[in-house]
């Protein structure tokens, strides 16, 4: 099967710098395989994030989307790519628009993507909102009258009522507590079986990613030490960088 | 001998809203205790508290003494005595406890020189020893850095390191490896746990993951909404906890980690 994205060997370098961050990557993403990326602070993961999402050049090798390799200027690829592929970050109190209502917050895909006006937004609205299990009048609330999971919720309302094929996630519930994180976790795994979403998701949090991915690939120094099904490489890793990853994880006696 | 007793705490805030309400618990000298609950559960508060550090506008009643000192009302010169000596803290984000305009050199020299009225170079010698000692490589090229010009990882060592430099009878670390990455922690609470043991300290450390203070501690007291919901030796905690609160609080830890026990598809 194609993947929908795919990274062919590439490299990324930020402005000013003498080094690649990121270097000989090459990842495929295939619809109904989540793939996750882990490695420690530094290592590259939300870059290859950004490289995924279009909004960081690579200065080697190719994104490629559905196949074809990813044109910004391309206005009717970039309408398909936003449709099929949209994202969450990790701190859910900045990045929603504290002035405007939890309603318009989730409806902003539909509306910049034309896809719907406001009256026939609602309905979608209302069905993302119940979807991530929050009651229908949050949409007439503010995101400041929510707790940091509700806020998480609310930000992965807005990137599925799009229906996306493919959800990017860097660290959705890094910020949240461990109950709270389960919830988000028990909402993500739903999404994927009942709406066939595709995650492709940065945790330094070995658990999260062993719940949610078939797929892992281990980033150190901004290269691929190893990638496999997440029961290879977490289960019997082969690098030594994995195996201390894993070691590292604090578990209760 | 009892080195922190805190009996009835209330913090409230500027407008009366209790956030920590009623909340009791000691510490023994040398003993280790967690204090574990969801954030904005008062954790925090407690700490500042025992410290005397509460931010402008909260009252606080009840007791906490600390080696004989009652904290509470107590004027700030009592406090600063107290501080560095009685007690000592690391934050979760180094970056607030360190100065950025100080080397980090300097910043463990000063409560060095306090505490041991070392100078020159034999001052530096145990400067460069107590960043030895956190186990930070190149002890004299860190000690020249400012803050910012060395990694997360290496800031909470030298904060470890500031905060030892006391020799303080208390410990306390308020999620001193939350913003970590899992490889950094891990060696972080190792070396907690030797300095500290090397030491006869006694710790106080406040996390939101049971795993973590496990790693420290053996007694927990849990929190919820500034009140403790139950207290008791961690194994019992996580083993067979009392009440429904702690059950749900262990039920998601160990639903999460058990996605860890994979086996490899043969
Ligand atoms: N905007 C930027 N400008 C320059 N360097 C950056 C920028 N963003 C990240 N970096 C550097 O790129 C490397 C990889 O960063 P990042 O992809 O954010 O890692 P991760 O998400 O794994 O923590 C790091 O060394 C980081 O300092
Ligand atoms: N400066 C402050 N003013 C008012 N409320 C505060 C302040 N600091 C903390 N709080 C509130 O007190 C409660 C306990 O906070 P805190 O002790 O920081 O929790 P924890 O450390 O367990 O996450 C929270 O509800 C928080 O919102
Ligand atoms: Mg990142
Ligand atoms: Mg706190």
């Amino acid at each position: 099967m194609t993947p929908v994205l795919e990274l062919t060997g590439v490299a990324a370098r930020y402005r000013g710098a003498r080094t690649d961050v990121v270097s000989g990557i090459s990842l495929a993403v295939r619809p109904g395989e989540s793939l996750a990326l882990v490695g420690e602070s530094g290592a590259g993961k939300t870059t290859l994030l950004r490289l995924l999402l279009g909004l960081a050049r690579p200065t080697a090798g190719e994104v490629r989307f559905d196949g074809a390799p990813l044109a910004p200027r391309d206005r009717e690829q970039m309408r398909r790519f936003r449709r099929g592929v949209q994202c969450v970050f990790q701190d859910p109190y900045s990045s929603l628009d504290p002035r405007r209502r939890v309603g318009a917050i989730v409806a902003e895909p539909l509306r910049s993507l034309g896809l719907d006006s406001r009256a026939g937004a609602a309905p979608k609205v209302a069905a993302a909102l119940e979807g991530v299990g929050l009651p229908a009048d949050a949409a007439e609330r503010y995101p400041h009258e929510f707790s940091g999971g509700q806020r998480q919720r609310i930000a992965i309302a807005r990137a599925t009522v799009c229906d996306p094929r493919v959800l990017l996630a860097d660290e959705p519930v890094s910020a949240l507590d461990v109950t709270t994180r389960v919830k988000v976790v028990e909402l993500l795994a739903e999404l994927k079986r009942e709406r066939g979403l595709t995650l492709v998701m940065v945790s330094h949090d070995l658990s999260v990613v062993a719940s949610l991915c078939e797929r892992t690939a281990v980033l150190e120094h901004g290269r691929i030490v190893e990638q496999g099904t997440t029961a290879q490489v977490l289960g019997a890793p082969g690098h030594p960088y994995t195996r201390r990853l894993l070691d590292s994880v604090p578990r209760l006696p | 001998m009892t080195l922190l007793d805190v009996s009835g705490l209330t913090v409230r805030a500027a407008g009366g809203r209790a956030l920590v309400t009623d909340l009791s618990f000691t510490v023994d000298s040398g003993e280790r205790l967690g204090l574990i609950g969801e954030s904005g559960s008062g954790k925090s508060l407690t700490t500042l508290a025992v410290l005397g550090l509460l931010p402008e506008g909260m009252t606080v009643t009840g007791s906490a003494v600390l080696a004989g000192t009652q904290v509470v009302g107590a004027p700030e010169k009592r406090l600063t005595a107290l501080r560095g000596r009685d007690a000592a803290v690391v934050f979760q984000e180094p970056l607030t406890a360190l100065d950025p305009l100080m080397r980090v050199g300097r910043q463990i020299a000063g409560p060095l020189a306090r505490r041991t009225g070392l100078k020159g170079r034999a001052l530096r010698d145990a400067t460069y020893e107590a960043l030895d000692r956190v186990r930070l490589p190149e002890p004299g090229r860190v000690a020249r850095a400012f803050p910012h010009e060395i990694s997360g990882g290496q800031r909470q060592r030298v904060a470890l390191a500031a905060a030892l430099a006391c020799e303080p009878a208390l410990l306390i670390a308020d999620e001193p490896t939350t913003a970590l990455d899992v490889s950094v922690q891990a060696e972080m609470l190792d070396l907690i746990d030797t300095l500290v043991r090397e030491r006869e300290m006694a710790v106080l450390f406040v996390s939101h993951d049971l795993a973590v203070v496990a790693k420290v501690t053996d007694r927990v007291l849990v929190m919820k909404d500034g009140r403790a919901v139950e207290e008791g030796a961690v194994r019992d905690i996580v083993g067979a906890p009392r009440e429904a609160y702690t059950r749900d609080l262990v039920a998601s830890a160990r639903a999460l980690e058990s996605a860890l026990d994979l086996r490899s598809a043969p």
